[in-house]
């Protein structure tokens, strides 16, 4: 069982790009050094946008069993940040820079049963898991949540690779997943690994923990790119180092602030960490908390974000902007 | 150009497969740290009893775990910031914040208890069949008696199997207790399956050694005579042999399966790598006669342990001169039928999970 935490990165030819739905694509590549990729794992990619070349995380869709070629599936929505439409320019023969596999997000096996969840994109990381439970012939349940049918990707190859242990749940069909109840029917000993935006996680954690359940037992791994609400442009300022910048929809708060030359602490860069925490002086509008840093007092309280992730939204009286002190 | 011999000198060690951490005794609430198959751990019990094998490193800033104290049902507790981690290797509380960062887990390894010792899995967990556990009934049933230690070996796992294949050597390395001229002079046969490796060896109307007629003696008060001598080496792949071995007062039958008139007793080895050049030798001598002597339990235990000591030194000797002599090759000889053929298996296994040679991890 590989649990590899260190970046080595290495290069990789695009095999084919095809789109999946009209929003999302997947990515074949086959790396320069392969390496067996584990169910939950992801790479880190080198995208380059404009002059600029930042890292996005990609979950491993698939993977043959030597590593020699890599599935991934990125989403493009009309708010993205730059990479993913980069990502989607992508075609075959291209070069890319990207990591061996990383593991964030092991699973364990040995547990009684499982009940693996996803919502919208967040089915690359799970469907590897799904998978490898398949084969094994493990007690699990596939849950799989989206708004729309047709923007569901992978969802004929999961209904037939995982049958009636597939629950669909699809927003417009009028058959949006019910969390509470959900997560009733988990037995104590169950395994839940989930990926998918923040409400979905954080209901299901709500729910996790009314039940008493081990936190322990709830695995889940977020790339921080998802929020409660859509992104939307708002200032920052900054006055012990006399900086007010905005921060755009498709950048990061993080990532606005390096712009303008803060050298800002962080590490995780996707809200798990909370070394990039910064104290919030003043507020105008109201914070849109995308960390699984904070605990919900902690969130309500309002006085600190983890700048990697969370952003700022107005609320309709001003200019959203927010005031902060940095480590 | 030199020609190059096949029999890798430092060999490689098969990652699906049991290997003995501990014996059962030694893990308990208080953490120890081994290391198998090139894999750090920190054992510990739970309050339960259950064993536990977790990666020796915690996620934080890899301190090693084992220098932690378990706290709760099943925790253990990290003994530098205090992150506390469950047997299944997931952080359970991380004092200094509200939430748990969702990567923060070690490693946690399947291990079961059977035989009086515990076992670990640290390949494919998905492969981790119970049901391979290679059998050593004798340590455990009730119609057997004995007990055993635990060595560190210098040296890499393979030498030891080579040494317990092979018999030939007691003449000259064990000649005051166990050995004698007819066991290199004694014909054997070897045997093979896909798993096991069996050594037959019988010497017919000798003299008893002393070690032998010692035991005679404590079943048969006074006993003077020759006797029929028997070695019966089976392995089973990756690294455990279990040696059935005795003696019977010569011509009663032994050969043809009656044994009533001798003494019997089973030496239960198994190895577990720990790098390629040290190894953690778990062996017991069980017998099967005069099971309610604790003083004959332990004046084996120590007859052994000074046998074993004598093959301790020659085997850190011989890693000693491998090492120092890189550029020359292993040769062999007809004796070695039964420890080639162990090789052969663990080969195999190498091949199946594609770690046959060149393997970084045999490199000096
Ligand atoms: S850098 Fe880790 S939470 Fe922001
Ligand atoms: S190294 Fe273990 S808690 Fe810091
Ligand atoms: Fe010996």
């Amino acid at each position: 069982m590989a649990t590899a935490h260190t970046a080595f990165w290495q290069s990789a030819t695009v095999v084919e790009n095809t789109a999946l739905t009209s929003a999302i694509r997947r990515i074949v590549v086959a790396p320069s050094r392969p390496v067996p990729a584990d169910p939950g794992s992801h790479v880190d990619v080198l995208v380059t946008i404009g002059a600029e070349a930042v890292v996005r995380s990609y979950s491993i869709v698939d993977s043959a069993s030597d590593g020699s070629s890599l599935a991934i599936s990125v989403f493009a929505s009309e708010t993205s940040r730059g990479g993913a439409t980069a990502m989607h320019a992508l075609t075959a023969g291209d070069r890319i820079e990207l990591t061996q596999p990383l593991q964030d997000f092991p699973l364990r096996i040995g547990a009684p049963s499982y009940l693996l969840l996803a919502g919208g994109i967040g089915i690359t990381a799970i469907a590897g898991m799904a998978r490898t439970l398949a084969a094994r012939a493990v007690p699990y349940r596939l849950v799989y949540c989206g708004r729309r049918r047709d923007q569901m990707a992978y969802l004929d190859q999961l209904t037939t690779e995982h049958g009636a242990r597939l629950d669909v749940h699809i927003g417009d069909e009028g058959t949006s997943v019910d969390v509470p109840e959900l997560v009733s029917t988990v037995q104590p000993g169950t395994e839940l690994y989930m990926c998918g935006p923040i409400r979905l996680m954080d209901a299901v954690r709500r729910a996790w923990t009314e039940r008493e359940l081990p936190a322990s037992d709830l695995r889940f791994e977020t790339f921080g790119n998802s929020g409660w609400h859509q992104p939307e442009p708002f200032r920052v300022r900054i006055p012990a180092l006399g900086i007010e910048t905005s921060v755009s929809a498709s950048s990061t708060l993080l990532e606005a602030l390096e712009d303008v030359g803060v050298d800002a602490l962080n590490d995780c860069r996707r809200g798990e960490c909370g070394l990039c925490e910064a104290r919030v002086l003043g507020l105008h509008g109201v914070i849109d908390h995308r960390d699984v840093f904070y605990s919900e007092r902690q969130r309500d309280a309002g006085s600190r974000i983890c700048v990697c992730v969370s952003r700022v939204r107005g609320d309709g009286r001003s200019i959203p902007t927010i005031t902060l002190e940095l480590s | 150009m030199p020609i190059h011999s096949t029999t890798s000198k430092v060999m490689g060690h098969p990652l699906n497969a049991w290997y003995v951490a501990a014996w059962d005794h030694e893990v308990t609430r208080t953490p120890i740290a081994r290391t198998i198959a090139d894999r750090p751990l920190a054992l510990y019990r739970t309050e339960d009893g259950r064993p536990v094998a977790l990666a020796d490193a915690c996620w934080h800033r890899l301190a090693p775990l084992s220098m932690g104290k378990t706290v709760g049902k099943e925790d253990i507790q990290c003994p530098y910031h205090g992150i506390r981690y469950n047997a299944a290797g997931r952080c359970t509380s991380m004092p200094a914040q509200e939430t748990i960062n969702p990567s923060a887990t070690v490693p946690s390894f399947p291990i079961v208890e059977r035989y009086r010792y515990a076992w670990v899995w640290l390949g494919d967990p998905l492969l981790a069949d119970p049901d391979t556990i290679p059998d050593m009934h004798q340590m455990s049933d009730d119609d057997w008696a004995g007990d055993g230690e635990l060595i560190h070996a210098p040296c890499n796992y393979q030498l030891v199997l080579d040494n317990l294949m092979d018999l030939t050597h007691e003449e000259f390395v064990h000649s005051s207790s166990i050995g004698q001229d007819e066991l290199s002079e004694s014909e054997f046969i070897t045997t093979h399956t896909d798993t096991t490796v069996t050594v037959t060896r019988w010497m017919l109307n000798i003299e008893a050694p002393p070690f032998w007629l010692k035991n005679m003696r404590d079943r048969f008060p006074g006993f003077e005579g020759r006797v029929d001598r028997w070695q019966i080496i089976h392995f089973e792949a990756p690294s455990t042999i279990c040696i059935d071995v005795g003696v019977a007062k010569a011509g009663t039958g032994a050969p043809e399966g009656d044994r009533s008139q001798g003494v019997n007793g089973y030496v239960m080895n198994t190895i577990s790598p720990e790098t390629p050049r040290s190894c953690h030798y778990f062996w017991s001598f069980q017998r099967n006669y005069r099971l309610e002597s604790q003083l004959i339990t332990t004046q084996l235990r120590n007859g052994v342990h000074g046998v074993f000591g004598e093959d301790e030194a020659m085997l850190k000797a011989q890693q000693a001169a491998i090492d120092a002599n890189p550029d020359y090759e292993f040769y062999s000889l007809n004796i070695d039928a039964g420890g080639m053929w162990v090789r052969k298996l663990i080969e195999r296994r190498l091949e199946a999970e594609g770690r046959l040679s060149p393997s970084p991890l045999v490199e000096v």
